[in-house]
């Protein structure tokens, strides 16, 4: 059997069963959409930045093997950048109260997909410039080198108040992100990210990740690829941060805090470091579950004893899950699998074989 | 002289350390040469410098009439020198297959938002690597595994998925840092044919390190020996058997009585 006939036999299938999912995806997203309350809406729309932000990180953390631990950098220069563009210059006068906003952002106006791609692309010059600076270290240094970026990003938004405001913050952003923007986004970043994961970029990526030694020897710049999976990665993350932005639509410093990017880690480990499935997984769980946890802080009745609201009950059982996760799948609910049509097909035992 | 392959007095200090000196070799295309010398002469270091792992201290590693001393290891790799490493380094989490195919990547030409994009040029080219590198894994008999993880091998089969990984960069100087470690008498034996039958088939130049003297006298046309960092013969397997300073360097003097 060569290997281009067995890629033919089931490449047409895959792609029909993609359709399929994308269309049931659309037809949930609509009935949402026009039936849905305001705060399912919020979960799912929450549920497809962190979709977006999860497998766009898990590029570089999971496929690329580095600890880094700056894109809540990225987000905010993402959220940043695209709320400076869609608030009108009216808008952005009466806000910048305490020093007035730098030209050009005073006057430039966007519409907001428009907005989202210049997030995207500033954190990508961003990521670029400070590139150079981390891969000339591997490993704990690179964490403490990108977490430190992170930092001086969030510092300077409270400090370089005649760009953002300072701790004031933007507020009274239109509300831009709906369900098609925000979903719309995230398959779009999970397409674009599995098409390269699976090409050959992403073998060189992988490669390097097992052992940089020998993809060196083999061929692989180290440098360019793990500088093309770092770029790649904070466009998306920028783009996100926009999203993130309208969906609030009140941005302030304290918004993105190293807090964010550890809640990234979190659910790209949970779901499995270098499974893309498992950053989906990962990010639906932690949206959908940090919100349907909140039941164990009301008042709960068990007849014979009454437990008190208690406030932060929350996180201590969201703890709780997580350490089980991480006693009993060490390596993420999905380890390094994907989902696969074949994988599916062959559990239902439809699979000619 | 040639132009082909020659190494100018090579030296290596770290820090105070000369762990090579003065390294001169030259190597004819298609030649089999031996490095030998017992533990911690300086072979891998001999290897490190010439794939870039390592800058000389002093000295030229020139390649085809061009001096590559300096440049970096995937650069060397894509000019058409490559190497199998002493303690096995495969990308164990990846199939065997994949292994075989990032050897390809040097040579890729779309560029990376085609593949992002999923562009039918991308694909194509996908398809002919995937193919090509089943074909290097079908002639070291590895093709029945190629959807295995590479770490899940047995030793002797990542030993031969080494080579393969190294052919599929398309070599024309192939370095093997010590293939036949850890191998019994009957792998080595295969190995031996092996080394011989990519030799033929692919026309290469080989260049290798190996503990194992049956294996060096009985496969290389010429030996160099290395002790302590210095060079200390040359000549064919015949000539090095007795020669006395090899035989001191790995048996030691004999005692007066």
């Amino acid at each position: 059997m060569t290997w281009k006939g067995k890629d033919m036999d089931t490449s047409k299938r895959n792609l029909y069963c993609n359709l399929a999912a994308l269309c049931l995806l659309a037809v949930v997203l609509y009935l949402f959409d026009q039936y849905g309350t305001e705060y399912q809406i919020r979960i799912l729309n929450n549920m497809a930045v962190f979709i977006t932000l999860a497998v766009s990180y898990n590029l570089v953390n999971g496929m690329c093997g580095l600890l880094h631990l700056g894109p809540n950098a990225f987000i905010t220069i993402g959220a940043y950048t695209s709320a400076l563009l869609t608030m009108s210059p009216m808008e952005k006068q009466m806000s910048f109260i305490i020093e007035p906003l730098i030209w050009p952002f005073s006057v430039l106006q966007a519409p907001f997909f428009v907005s989202l791609i210049a997030g995207g692309v500033m954190a990508t010059i961003f990521a670029f410039i400070i590139s150079f600076p981390v891969f000339r270290v591997r490993g704990d240094y690179l964490a403490i080198v990108t977490l430190g970026f992170g930092e001086v990003i969030r510092v300077l938004c409270n400090a370089l108040q005649g760009v953002t405001n300072g701790p004031l913050g933007l507020k009274g952003l239109q509300p831009y992100t709906n369900l098609w923007w925000s979903w719309g986004i995230a398959v779009f970043t999970i397409i674009v990210i599995t098409k390269l994961v699976n090409s050959s970029y992403g073998r060189a990526m992988k490669a390097i990740r097992e052992d940089e030694i020998a993809a060196k020897a083999m061929g692989v710049d180290p440098f360019r690829h793990l500088m093309l999976a770092f770029l790649v990665s904070a466009f998306f993350c920028g783009v996100a941060g926009g999203l993130m932005a309208h969906l609030i639509t009140t941005i302030s410093p304290t918004l993105f805090t190293f807090f964010l990017t550890f809640n990234l880690l979190i659910i790209i480990v949970v779901g499995g470091l270098g499974s893309t499935t498992g950053a989906v997984i990962g990010a639906a769980l932690f949206a959908w579950g940090g919100e349907a946890l909140r039941v164990v802080e009301s008042p709960m009745n068990f007849g014979a004893f009454t437990i008190p609201g208690i406030p932060g009950m929350r996180m201590v059982l969201f703890s709780v899950i997580l350490m089980v996760v991480i006693i009993f799948a060490r390596r993420g609910i999905m380890g390094r699998n994907e989902f696969s049509w074949n994988w599916l097909f062959t559990k239902l035992g439809l699979n000619a074989k | 002289m040639n132009d082909f392959f020659r190494l100018e007095s090579l030296v290596m200090q770290f820090g105070g350390l000369t762990a090579v000196k003065d390294f001169s070799l030259s190597i004819e295309p298609g030649e089999l040469v031996g490095l030998i010398g017992p533990n911690g002469a300086g072979k891998t270091t001999v290897f490190n410098m010439i794939t870039g792992f390592l800058t000389p201290t002093s000295g030229r590693v020139l390649w085809q009439g061009e001096d590559i001393t300096g440049l970096s290891v995937h650069q060397i790799t894509a000019r058409g020198i490559a190497r199998t490493f002493q303690n096995i380094r495969l990308f164990s989490d990846m199939t065997v297959l994949e292994n075989v195919m990032v050897s390809f990547h040097h040579k890729v030409r779309s560029r990376f938002w085609k593949a992002m994009l999923g562009l039918p040029s991308h694909g194509k080219e996908e398809r002919r690597i995937r193919q090509e590198s089943y074909r290097f894994l079908q002639e070291l008999n590895l093709g029945h595994l190629a959807d295995e993880k590479a770490g899940n091998l047995a030793y002797g089969q990542q030993r031969r998925l080494e080579i393969a990984r190294a052919l599929a960069t398309y070599p024309k100087l192939l370095l093997l840092d010590e293939p036949a470690a850890g191998m019994n008498p009957q792998e080595t034996m295969e190995l031996a044919d092996l080394v011989l039958e990519i030799r033929q088939k692919h026309a290469l130049t080989i260049f290798l390190i190996e503990h194992d003297m049956k294996f060096v006298m009985g496969l290389c046309e010429r030996i160099k020996v290395l002790d302590y960092g210095i060079s200390i013969a040359e000549g064919t397997p015949e000539e090095i058997q007795s020669n006395p300073d090899v035989i001191k360097a790995y048996l030691g003097e004999p005692k007066h009585a």
